[in-house]
Order: C-alpha cells, then sequence, then structure tokens
C-alpha cells in the first residue's frame, strides 16, 4: 500500500498553481494603477486615495505566494519521510489523460530518492528566494505579477519532478520555459529584456523540437511514455527491450532538450541574455531549478541512455560527456572576462550544470545529481548575494565600480564568501567541494577517455580564479562606487544566511566517509567510514582550487578598474569578453539564413504561387474579353448599326415634324431668302 | 432535429432580415444561442459508443439522379456541429453591423450545419456551396482593404475546386449510380471506377478539397480574403469554413479513393509538409498582423493534411493510425477555437490603433495588460504550449505521422518552431519595449469584451488540461474510419 502521498502528489504543484491564480486574480484593479504609476502620470488626487488598498494587496500577494511555498515544502517533507525507509523505494501512481480511438494516453506521478530530494531542494531554495524578493522588489509597480509569475514557476518546476511519464514532464517543462519567457521579460518596458526572453523561449524551442521527436519515437516503439508502470514502463527491462538499437537516437534526440534548457554548448547562449531579469528570477531559474531540469531529465531517462553500454560507455553517454566538457571550460573561461557580477555568475552557472553532464555522462547519475542539489542552495546564495550587492549599489551592476564593499555589507559578504569558496570547491567545510570531488573521482575511471579528467581539473582551477577575481573586485580595495552603499534589509540577508547554513551543513552528508545523500539516491544504505574522507582526490583538488585562488590573488591584487588580464593579453581578453563570438556568428549564419528564407518564402508566395493562380485567372478574363469583343464587333455589331441608323433618322424626321408653326415659319423663311440669293446670284 | 438545427439559423435570417436596425444582432444573437442550446442537446443525446451514423434524417428528394435528403451526425459531424455553434455567437459579438451582414452570417451558420450533416453528396454539395455565397457577399460589402479583388479571388478559386469536384461525383455517379456517401463508401476498396478515370475523378474532387482547405500551392486565396474580411467574418472562416475542406477529405477522399491515396502519399506530404514549413516561413515575414495569423492558419491546417495524408503510407499499426486520426480531429476542433480567439484580439487591436502593422504597436503591455495578457493565452496556445488546447491535436497527430512517416514528420516539426518565432516576434513587437506615440491612450478590455474573451480561453484551458471531453466524441469514429481505411 503507497502512503498517501503517492496519489495525492499533484498538490505540491497544485498549491502553488492556485497561489498564483488566486495573485492574478487579486492584483487585477491594482495593476492598472501601477501601470499608470510606471509611467509617471499618476494623478496626484489617485495616489492620495490609494496607496492602502495597494499596500494590502500586495502583501497579500506576497503571503499568498509565501504560504503556497511553505505549503509545498511541509508536503514535499511529508513526501521525502517515505523514501527514507527503505533504500531505493519507489512508488508511482498513473492514470489515464484521454483516450485515442482504442488506446489511451496515460500519466503519472513518481515518489522516488530523485524526486524526493529534487522536492525538498525545489521548495527549500524557492522559499528563501520568495522572502528575499519581497525586500528585492518592493519599490517594483508590478509587485504582485512578479510573485504570480514566480508561484507559477514552481508550479511548474515542481511538476516536473513528480512527472512519471515523458509527456507529463514535457507538459511541464514547457511551462517552465513559459515561466522563465515570463520572468526574463519583466521589465517587459526594457526592450532589451524582451528581447532576451523571446531569445531564452525561442533558443530553448529549439532543443525541445529534438526533445519531441525523442518522445514520439520513444513513444512509437514503445508504446509508452510512462517510466515506470508494473514492469511495462519504457524504462523497465521489457519497455528497454522494445526500444532495442533505436536508444541511441531517442537519447541523442532527449538530450537536445536538456542541452537548450541547461544552457550547454552549442545552445547555451540564451542563459547569460536571461540575467536580463531580476535577480531573484536567476537565482531561482537560471541557477538552482530550471536550468537544472535539463541535467534532472538524463538522470532521469539514464537507463535509455545506457542501454547496452559496454563497460558503462554508449555512444549517447559519450556525447554527453563531451558536450559537458566543452561546456564547463567553455563557460568558465568566458566567465574569466566578464564584468557584470550577474553575468559571471551566469557562465559559472553554465560552467557546473557542464561539469553535472559530464558526471551523467561518466556514468556517475548520484554523484552528478548530488553536485546539482548542492550547486542549487550555493549558487541560489550567491545570486542573491549578488542580489544584495545590486540592490546595495543602486542597481549597478558592474563589478569595475564596486569594491571596499566588505565593510559596507558584511553580512552579504561572509555569505558571499561561504557561497564563492563553496562553489571553488575549498575542501573541509563547504558542500561544494565534496560534490565537486566526487564527480572528478568518477570521471577518473572513466573507460573511453582520461582527457575530460583533466580538463575538468582544469576547470577547478579556472573556477576558482574567476570567483577569486569577483571577489577581490567586489568586496576588497577601495570603494570605487559613488553614492551611499549600504546593507540590505534584514528581509533580504535572512534568506542568505539560511543558504549559507545549508551551503556548509550540506557537507555533513556529502563526504565520502558517510556518503548519505549520495547514497540515498543510488538506493544504498550508507556506511560510516570516517577513514574514506582522506583520498588522493581530496589532496589533488584542494591543490588545484590553492592554485587557482593563489593565481587569482596575484594577478588582480589592487587592481583597478582596468582589467590586469585585459592589459597584458588584450586579443585574447577580447575574445573571451566577447563571448568567443558566438552570439555574433549565430546571428550572421543561423539567424540570417532564416531571415532570409523567411523573406524568400513571403516572396515567392506572392510572386510565383499568387502569380500563377492570378495568371490562370487572366487567362480566363482574356478570353472572356475576346469572346466578348467578337461578340460586340462580329455579330453585335451588324445588328447594332442598323438599329442605331434607324432610330437616328427616325428621331431627325420626328425633329421636323414638331407641329410648331414659328419653326415652319422660320423654315420657309430661311427657304425663301435662300432662293432669293440663288436668283440673285444666277442673275 | 438535425433539420431543425439547418433551418432555425434560416428562419433567424429572415427574421433579421425584416426587423429593425437596431434589433438586429440582439436577434441574430439569440437564433444563435438557441441553435447551440440544440446542438448542446444533439451532444447530450449522442451515444459515443456507436460508431454509425445517428439522428438519421431520410426522405427521398430527386429520386430520379440519387438525390435524397439524408442528414445524420457521427462523431466528427458532431464535433465540427458544435464547434461551429460556440463560433457563431461570438463573431456576432466581435462587431456592430446592419441587419444584412448578421442575416448573412446565419445563412452561413446554415450552411456549414448542413456541410457538416449531409450524407448524400448532392445535398452535401449544395451545403457546401450555400457557404460559398454569404462568405464573398460578407468580405465584399463589409471587407476591408482590397475587399472586391480578394472576394472575387475567394469565390472564382473556390468555385472553380467546387466545379472540379462535382465533376468528378457525376463521373462517379454515372458509373456507380449512387451519391451516397455510405454506399459509395463501401464500394471504395475495390476501386469506384476503372483506375484511369478513377484518377480523373480523385484529381477533380481533390482539387476542390484542396483549394478550400488551402493546401499548399492551392493556399493563395487565403491570406488574401482573410485580410479583407471583416473580424466577425474571419472568425468565422477560419475557425468553421476552414474545417469543411479537411471534413470532405476525411468524409470523401478517405473512404472513397484508398487507392489513390495510397499510390500519391508521398507526394501528398511533400504538399502538407510545404504548407506547414513554407506558410510559417512566409508568415515570418508579414508585416500585417492579420495576415500573418492567417499564414499561420495555413500551417495549422498543414498538420491535419499531415496527420491524414500519413494515413496513406504503406506501414500501418492501428494505433498510430487512430492516433494521427483523433490529432486530426481534435486539431480541427482546437484550431477552431483558437484561431477565431486570435483573429477576434487583432479585431480589438485594429479597432482600437487603427491599423494593422506591428511597426504600429509597441508597449501595449503597460497600458492594456489585460488584453495583452488574455491575448498571450491565445497566442500561446496557437504556437502549442502544452496545457493549452493547440498542444494536444498536434501532439496526436505528430505521434501518428511519426511512425507512419517519419521523415516527413521530422521536417514538420520545424513548423512548431517558426510558428513559435514568429508569435514571439509579434509578442515583442506589440507588448514590450516603451509605449508607442499613438499607443498611449487606446482602452483596456471592456466588460463586454470580456465576455468573448473569458469564455474562449477557458474552453483552451479545459480543451488543454483535460481533453478527454474532446476525444469522446470522436473516438468510436475514429476506429471505425482506421479500420476502414486499413
Amino acid at each position: 500500500m503507497n502512503p498517501w502521498i503517492v496519489a495525492n502528489l499533484w498538490l505540491i504543484p497544485a498549491l502553488p498553481l492556485l497561489a498564483s491564480v488566486a495573485i492574478l486574480l487579486l492584483g487585477k484593479g491594482e495593476r492598472t494603477l501601477a501601470a499608470a504609476d510606471s509611467a509617471g502620470e499618476t494623478p496626484a488626487g489617485r495616489t492620495g486615495g490609494t496607496p492602502v488598498l495597494r499596500s494590502h494587496r500586495r502583501t497579500a500577494a506576497a503571503l499568498l505566494a509565501i504560504s503556497g511555498q511553505i505549503a509545498a515544502l511541509v508536503l514535499a517533507i511529508t513526501a521525502f519521510v517515505p523514501t527514507l525507509a527503505t533504500p531505493g523505494w519507489r512508488a508511482v501512481h498513473n492514470f489515464t489523460w484521454f483516450s485515442f480511438g482504442e488506446h489511451a494516453v496515460r500519466l503519472g506521478f513518481i515518489l522516488d530518492p530523485l524526486t524526493a530530494a529534487m522536492l525538498v531542494m525545489i521548495t527549500f531554495v524557492g522559499l528563501c528566494i520568495f522572502v528575499f524578493s519581497t525586500g528585492y522588489m518592493a519599490d517594483d509597480a508590478n509587485y504582485t505579477r512578479f510573485f504570480a509569475y514566480l508561484s507559477f514557476f514552481s508550479a511548474a518546476m515542481l511538476g516536473v519532478v513528480i512527472a512519471n511519464s515523458l509527456l507529463l514532464l514535457f507538459v511541464c517543462w514547457e511551462l517552465v520555459g513559459l515561466a522563465s519567457y515570463l520572468l526574463i521579460g519583466f521589465w517587459i518596458h526594457k526592450p532589451s529584456a524582451a528581447a532576451a526572453a523571446k531569445k531564452a523561449f525561442i533558443t530553448t524551442r529549439i532543443g525541445d523540437i529534438g526533445l519531441f521527436l525523442g518522445i514520439l519515437w520513444l513513444y512509437g516503439s514503445s508504446g509508452t511514455l510512462l517510466f515506470y508502470d508494473d514492469g511495462n514502463g519504457c524504462l523497465e527491462p521489457a519497455g528497454l527491450a522494445l526500444i532495442g538499437a533505436s536508444s541511441t537516437f531517442i537519447a541523442l534526440l532527449i538530450f537536445c532538450g536538456a542541452v537548450g534548457k541547461s544552457g550547454q554548448f552549442p545552445l547555451h547562449v540564451w542563459l547569460p541574455d536571461a540575467m536580463e531579469g531580476p535577480t531573484p528570477v536567476s537565482a531561482l531559474i537560471h541557477a538552482a531549478t530550471m536550468v537544472a531540469a535539463g541535467v534532472f531529465l538524463v538522470a532521469r531517462v539514464f537507463p535509455i541512455f545506457s542501454l547496452g553500454a559496454i563497460d558503462g560507455v554508449t555512444p549517447a553517454l559519450t556525447v554527453v560527456v563531451w558536450v559537458g566538457v566543452i561546456t564547463a571550460l567553455m563557460a568558465a573561461l568566458i566567465a574569466i572576462a566578464q564584468d557584470d557580477i550577474k553575468r559571471i555568475l551566469a557562465y559559472s552557472t553554465v560552467s557546473q550544470l557542464g561539469l553535472m553532464m559530464v558526471s551523467l555522462g561518466v556514468g556517475g547519475v548520484a554523484a552528478g545529481i548530488v553536485h546539482l542539489l548542492a550547486h542549487a542552495f550555493f549558487k541560489a546564495l550567491l545570486f542573491l548575494g549578488a542580489g544584495s550587492i545590486i540592490h546595495g549599489s543602486h542597481h549597478d551592476q558592474d563589478i569595475r565600480r564596486m569594491g571596499g564593499l566588505r565593510r559596507l555589507m558584511p553580512v552579504t559578504f561572509v555569505t558571499y564568501a561561504i557561497g564563492m569558496m563553496s562553489l571553488s570547491g575549498v575542501p573541509l567545510f563547504f558542500s561544494g567541494a565534496w560534490s565537486k570531488e566526487e564527480v572528478l573521482h568518477n570521471t577518473a575511471h572513466w573507460p573511453a577517455s582520461h582527457v575530460p579528467h583533466y580538463l575538468l581539473m582544469l576547470g577547478v582551477v579556472l573556477t576558482a580564479l574567476y570567483m577569486t577575481r569577483q571577489m577581490i573586485y567586489v568586496f576588497f580595495g577601495a570603494p570605487r562606487a559613488g553614492g551611499h552603499v549600504h546593507e540590505s534589509p534584514r528581509v533580504m540577508t535572512f534568506p542568505l544566511i539560511a543558504l549559507a547554513i545549508c551551503s556548509i551543513g550540506l557537507s555533513v552528508i556529502l563526504t565520502p566517509g558517510w556518503p548519505w545523500l549520495h547514497d540515498y539516491l543510488s538506493g544504498r544504505t550508507a556506511e560510516f567510514q570516517l577513514a574514506r574522507i582522506v583520498q588522493p582526490m581530496l589532496f589533488i583538488s584542494a591543490a588545484l582550487v590553492a592554485a587557482g585562488v593563489l593565481l587569482g590573488v596575484v594577478i588582480y591584487r589592487g587592481a583597478g578598474a582596468a582589467d590586469p588580464f585585459a592589459q597584458r593579453q588584450p586579443a585574447l581578453f577580447g575574445f573571451l569578453a566577447n563571448r568567443m563570438w558566438l552570439d555574433e556568428l549565430y546571428h550572421h549564419t543561423v539567424l540570417r539564413w532564416s531571415a532570409w528564407t523567411a523573406l524568400f518564402a513571403a516572396w515567392t508566395d506572392r510572386h510565383v504561387w499568387d502569380r500563377i493562380v492570378r495568371g490562370a485567372g487572366s487567362l480566363g478574363e482574356l478570353a472572356g474579353t475576346l469572346s466578348m469583343g467578337f461578340d460586340n464587333r462580329a455579330i453585335n455589331a451588324g445588328v447594332d448599326e442598323s438599329a442605331t441608323g434607324t432610330r437616328g433618322a427616325g428621331r431627325l424626321v420626328s425633329g421636323w415634324h414638331s407641329g410648331r408653326v414659328q419653326l415652319y415659319l422660320r423654315a420657309v423663311a430661311v427657304g425663301t431668302m435662300a432662293l432669293l440669293l440663288l436668283y440673285v446670284w444666277l442673275a | 432535429m438535425i433539420t431543425a438545427l439547418i433551418l432555425l439559423p434560416l428562419l433567424g435570417a429572415l427574421l433579421v432580415a425584416v426587423a429593425p436596425q437596431n434589433r438586429a444582432r440582439a436577434l441574430a444573437l439569440g437564433s444563435t444561442l438557441l441553435t447551440a442550446l440544440l446542438a448542446l442537446t444533439l451532444w447530450g443525446n449522442f451515444d459515443t459508443a456507436a460508431t454509425g451514423l445517428q439522428f438519421v434524417e431520410r426522405h427521398p428528394w430527386i429520386p430520379a439522379v440519387g438525390a435524397e435528403y439524408l442528414l445524420g451526425v457521427d462523431g466528427l459531424s458532431l464535433l465540427m456541429v458544435l464547434l461551429t455553434s460556440v463560433l457563431f455567437p461570438f463573431a456576432l459579438l466581435a462587431q456592430r453591423q446592419s441587419r444584412g451582414f448578421c442575416a448573412l452570417m446565419l445563412v452561413m451558420q446554415a450552411a456549414l450545419y448542413g456541410t457538416f450533416t449531409a450524407h448524400n453528396f448532392l445535398l452535401w454539395f449544395l451545403f457546401f456551396e450555400m457557404s460559398l455565397l454569404p462568405s464573398f457577399l460578407l468580405i465584399k460589402l463589409w471587407g476591408c482593404g482590397e475587399r472586391d479583388r480578394a472576394a472575387m479571388k475567394f469565390f472564382v478559386y473556390t468555385f472553380l475546386g467546387s466545379v472540379g469536384m462535382l465533376l468528378g461525383f457525376l463521373g462517379i455517379y454515372f458509373a456507380r449510380g449512387s451519391f451516397d456517401f455510405a454506399t459509395l463508401a463501401a464500394l471504395g476498396p475495390t476501386g469506384l471506377l476503372p483506375r484511369n478515370q478513377s484518377w480523373l475523378a480523385f484529381g477533380g474532387i481533390f482539387l476542390g478539397l484542396a483549394v478550400k482547405t488551402a493546401l499548399f500551392p492551392f493556399h493563395t486565396w487565403l491570406p488574401d480574403a482573410y485580410e479583407s474580411a471583416p473580424t466577425g467574418v474571419v472568425m468565422v472562416l477560419s475557425g468553421a469554413l476552414s474545417k469543411m475542406g479537411v471534413y470532405g477529405f476525411v468524409r470523401l477522399l478517405l473512404p472513397l479513393f484508398p487507392y489513390e491515396l495510397r499510390a500519391i502519399a508521398p507526394l501528398l506530404l511533400a504538399l502538407a509538409v510545404c504548407s506547414i514549413v513554407f506558410s510559417a516561413l512566409a508568415a515570418w515575414a508579414q508585416t500585417d498582423l492579420k495576415r500573418m495569423v492567417g499564414y499561420l492558419s495555413i500551417t495549422h491546417l498543414g498538420y491535419c493534411m499531415l496527420g491524414l495524408f500519413a494515413l496513406g503510407q504503406p506501414f500501418q499499426p492501428a494505433v498510430e493510425m487512430q492516433a494521427a486520426l483523433s490529432g486530426v480531429f481534435a486539431q480541427m476542433f482546437n484550431h477552431g477555437i483558437t484561431a477565431a480567439a486570435l483573429f477576434y484580439f487583432v479585431g480589438l487591436l485594429e479597432e482600437r490603433r487603427g491599423s494593422r502593422a506591428l511597426a504600429d504597436f509597441g508597449g501595449l503591455m503597460q497600458r492594456t495588460p489585460l488584453l495583452c495578457g488574455w491575448m498571450s493565452v491565445a497566442m500561446f496556445s496557437f504556437l502549442g504550449l502544452p496545457g493549452l488546447n493547440g498542444f494536444v491535436g498536434e501532439f496526436m497527430i505528430f505521434k501518428g505521422s511519426f511512425m507512419l512517416a517519419t521523415a516527413w514528420t521530422s521536417i514538420a516539426v520545424l513548423g512548431l518552431l517558426f510558428t513559435a518565432v514568429v508569435l514571439l516576434r509579434a509578442m515583442q513587437a506589440l507588448f514590450s519595449g516603451p509605449v508607442g506615440g499613438s499607443c498611449s491612450a487606446l482602452p483596456d478590455l471592456r466588460r463586454s469584451e470580456l465576455a468573448v474573451v473569458v469564455p474562449a480561453t477557458l474552453l483552451m484551458v479545459a480543451a488543454g488540461v483535460a481533453p478527454q471531453w474532446v476525444f469522446a466524441i470522436f473516438n468510436s469514429t475514429v476506429v471505425h474510419l482506421a479500420r476502414v481505411f486499413a
């Protein structure tokens, strides 16, 4: 007998969704007013009467969103509990969505360690970010709309996680994309935000087209899209046997979707632009949760990727590894040359997602998910920290204009430093270090090649380097910012502290001595063996991180507004600062070609197909005209002429018989005169 | 009962034609509401498990030429009847118009009901042509822009197609002596006519239906006609009239010419894929909002054609055939709702701004958030966002056609991408950025407009989240048709 929560898993996304709808309904009157506000045209008389109402609505919106999130968190923990009892426990609840012909499309919910861990992470991190947003967005005119969108996003993301059907997962996946679109373009009056939102939606949609084809192929060959269905699901042995040889293609098509969503090369270009959205959005969607959905997807359908593996290697997994390696290194390199605090973090996210992909590709599914979870906490922390910095420095995002903030924003500084050390992988006390070490450990044992392992080690150095650069620029040195910089209010620092505690505390269950999370995810019972902590990899990664940090300190210590790296290697720096010219490359090739194709299609439509139609029409018209002309000239003409002649003659003659005496007399007079003149002239 | 369904709008039209000018629209609305009630009753009494025709009315008409007054509904007919009933009230609400306009709309409604329920060719053809005349007049008299040219093109083009269809059917009649759909369908598998004549008949009927469906390259009348037609008319044209062609394909071509369809299936699939991809691309290059949606409509009808033509492929597992057919039917219904809603919004924008050029708008989100919000829902439904109705039909079509015609389907999914590009580009141009100078005084949605928008959106959500009620209508018809064709 399943616990009741399995059949009612839908409640977890339903509650935030409900909150979202409620907020939208609630905010109706206020939004028109807010719209007037943003244009600065609010009549003074109107503002006098409404602020109370407005603030009530805003408070209500925030409360609704946060309570929806808290309820989801409580339910997520309720769902988490039963998975603890038995290692590798899994329960599903399937139902029919609709029937077509004699068949049915079925969907379902799943509860297993992967789902449960993701649920808790999303709801908890989400809650922190919701609370942070109440402070960060306090001055925004469209405050209520923001919370409606956030709640909607949360609902969709939770839906992705609980789906036991690739179709349901895809449905929620697209809704997540919609929420991301809405939130990136939240400041819709900014053309750059609207463009970034469109770019994000379309770039991920390119990947989703692949995913869609993969779904169709999987559906066609296995006959079901349910992952687990009492032995008949597509991830269970019977279903996998039906897929057979096409598994490589299906897996790669599904991977396309993951590449788009998780910002992997070559579809990573949207993620840095997505930083146009408000910072809490970047933290929630473009760092902690949505971008991790691609990694989650690959982990979820991993049996398809690893079908027919020889020594843990399949063609599909090899592709995953190399895409991940390229992404991880490329993004880390680009991050070194960025100046926008959020863009640095964005590229860092891309790079870390690449790392997770590599981990999955080499077979370390649990390690990849562990890094995903740990990353969610410290990256959300870093983004919120960045938000706090941006908030404090009056919405300036350029790290070259910051500096010396460690005294002005102490809480932000300490928490940010914890996040930075987690991300860089400073050993022992920070969660990121343990999870990253585990990933490196897995890549070292990949039978196909050792190159990814060494490249990822280089990535670790680069990560420590760009994070050190950022820390030095933002928090050390002399303050370069003009104006008054202040620490953020408590409602914003509290989530930072909570996430920082998690980033450190999580390491308790991540160490090789007691790898509880790792074993929980892979369905084993964790054993406590303190001696395992000491491994060669521990020292190797410690040395790598130390190298990165030292390098950073040496290069950037005492750096002014001009980047030392840019001064020494302007060409290389420019190449990296311009994101390896990839955006420009896409712009000048794919985009331009498709635009031309579109123009060509419209042109042929008007000038070829329509012209043929009109040509046929004109031929008909010509035939009509000719036949009319023949009728008029040849057949009608004679009849017409005689008729006209007769009528004209008649009219003429009848004119003479007008019966008017004066006319007759005048005619007689004229005639007599004429005769007289004739007589005179003849004579 | 079905006769009443056809007569009621005609009576309404008569009444509206003699009513005072200011009462005309209310009367017409009342008439459509009554018919909608009747259609709902039909649905309520419809047995979804049965396969054959229901509510059959059969009377001799002109026995000498095989004409029979034969009406009846199966799942597909009922679905189309319901769609028609839903669309017309909204189409009438879309604008204030004179009584002539309303009367013609009602005549068109009657013709649509007739087309979707008649099962004897002569009767069907009568209704099929009867719908043409009102739409011609409505575009010509109440349209905008180059309405004369567009109306004439629309009329002559579709009329020529109809001539082809009539000739084809006359050929069949002289060989087989019947106009009855069921009788002819039973003869279909063994061949209706000797091979050469059969191709001629097929060609004629195909031409007529292809023009009506706006299948590439017979589609060029559609953007012009849609662009010139007034809002209410274009809602009906895109929502219901364009479905007459698809309906004809399912009702006539599929059962009557299985051999021909299979023989040229690759060619037909190529046409369908061209319909999908080229129209979506052409939509990308449009600057006029209405024309753009028109081109996207061609794309969406192309999906229907893809699903139908995929049935002609040699490899035919029942589940995929049923998936494709179900998808086509669901898409007919969903596209009807969504396209009409989208054209309604375009009409609202045009009425407010006096222009349809994308470049004339900007920053609407700050001025008219409600309008933008609701319009976005329709647009996202149009681009096939899961959770809204557009996705369900497209998914089923692609599910079926992928296994039946893998290569063609893999190209056709590009349509999904391009549609998204086109609509997002439009959204960016309309809603975002700074407020365009002349857009600053545009009013937001009025209460009367919400009366159209809210029910339509609810319908989209209902058909997207829990589509069973739509599929239940036609499931047994799908099984039956798939079996007939296999």
